[in-house]
């Protein structure tokens, strides 16, 4: 869990002037509680039930970050962002019982191409040298960097937003066209998959209700796709 | 935003979408666009399909309960500006969290989910 590491973090960069500030993107916000509340952190933990961070910053997976400067100007806009740790996904011992298809799914995830100190390096280095860094992106390179944003987005965004607005209101079932619409008109974006997922099997895992499921997914696209490779 | 009709005031508008109606256009920060002489009906409401089609934003409808949704503008990139948005967000606390509130320091601002 990331929450722990990022206090780690957070107390080593903080005298120098660095917050972070967490974003919880799950719909139900209760599912969340567990998380923050027993990792005990000392910086922000905010919630974005409706994924408004997808259409403002272009939030499309988890983890993911974008750097503000002292000033209120982006610096880096949305990226894969890792906590620190010394083993990757899907190196953990693995209780007896543990589902098959967790661990297939821990199997997959071990093979996700991530460098896990590359974003506490890159942090360090923008502490330290503030806009000199060369983390640090001029406004017009954070703009070029920024995803490109067809109808096809906003039209995803849109289905999306009416699934939740349903799912909350009691229309579950009502809920998955437009759920699956999004999926379909974006597929790249991973929150709308996870999150709608998550909603009929904690696992991810097929159902009669989606046409995917994370692993088949993960396998369909390579998993050393499934993260964008930080260009620093 | 969510819509329950399609000539919502244009203060609803700007509060759902962040984009205000002035006589330039639709205007978000220091990014004004044109808008047809049709996006206000006679009576000052706006008229979202035309708004929509003019900003690149989607609209979908739920016919069976009589709902819309109204999609983010599209057409460019996922960020028009390098201007940070105003973001306020719920925490943990229940209060809400004005991202702004922390200016002068540098943020690292990190989404993560349960799931």
């Amino acid at each position: 869990m990331d929450l722990p590491v990022w206090q780690a973090l957070r107390d080593e960069l903080r005298p120098q002037g660095l917050e972070i500030v967490a974003v919880a993107m799950d719909t139900n916000v209760a599912a969340a509680y567990p998380w923050i509340d027993a990792a005990k952190t000392s910086y922000p933990q905010l919630l974005d039930p409706e994924h408004s961070l997808g259409a403002r910053l272009g939030i499309i997976n988890v983890p993911m970050s974008v750097w503000i400067d002292e000033q209120g100007m982006l610096v880096r806009p949305a990226e894969p962002a890792f906590a620190p740790r010394e083993r990757g996904y899907g190196s953990v011992e693995l209780p007896e019982g543990t589902p098959q298809r967790m661990k297939e799914m821990l199997a997959e995830a071990a093979k996700l191409e991530v460098d896990f100190q590359q974003t506490a390096r890159m942090l360090r280095d923008w502490v330290q040298s503030g806009a000199k860094s060369r983390y640090a992106l001029t406004p017009d390179e954070v703009v070029a960097r920024s995803a490109p944003r067809p109808k096809e987005i906003s039209l995803a965004a849109a289905n999306f937003e009416l699934g939740q607005h349903l799912h909350r209101t009691g229309h579950e079932a009502a809920a998955r066209p437009f759920f699956r619409a999004a999926h379909r008109l974006q597929p790249e974006n991973w929150t709308y998959k996870r999150q709608a997922w998550s909603m009929v099997d904690p696992l991810q895992g097929p159902t009669e209700h989606y046409d995917s499921d994370w692993l088949s997914d993960v396998r369909k696209i390579g998993a050393k796709h499934y993260y964008a490779k930080v260009d620093a | 935003m969510i819509l329950e009709r399609l000539d919502p005031s244009a203060a609803e508008l700007a509060s759902g979408t962040g984009w205000e109606l002035k006589p330039e256009g639709a205007c978000k920060a220091e990014v004004c666009m044109p808008l047809p002489k049709d996006a206000r009906r006679a009576d000052g409401r706006v008229n979202v399909p035309v708004v929509a089609n003019a900003l690149g934003m989607a609209l979908v409808a739920d016919e069976a309960r009589g709902l819309w949704a109204l999609g983010p503008v599209s057409g460019g990139r996922a960020l028009s500006t390098a201007v940070a948005p105003e973001i306020t967000l719920p925490a943990r606390d229940g209060n809400p969290f004005r991202l702004g509130s922390l200016k002068g320091t540098k943020v690292f601002l990190c989404a993560w989910a349960s799931w």
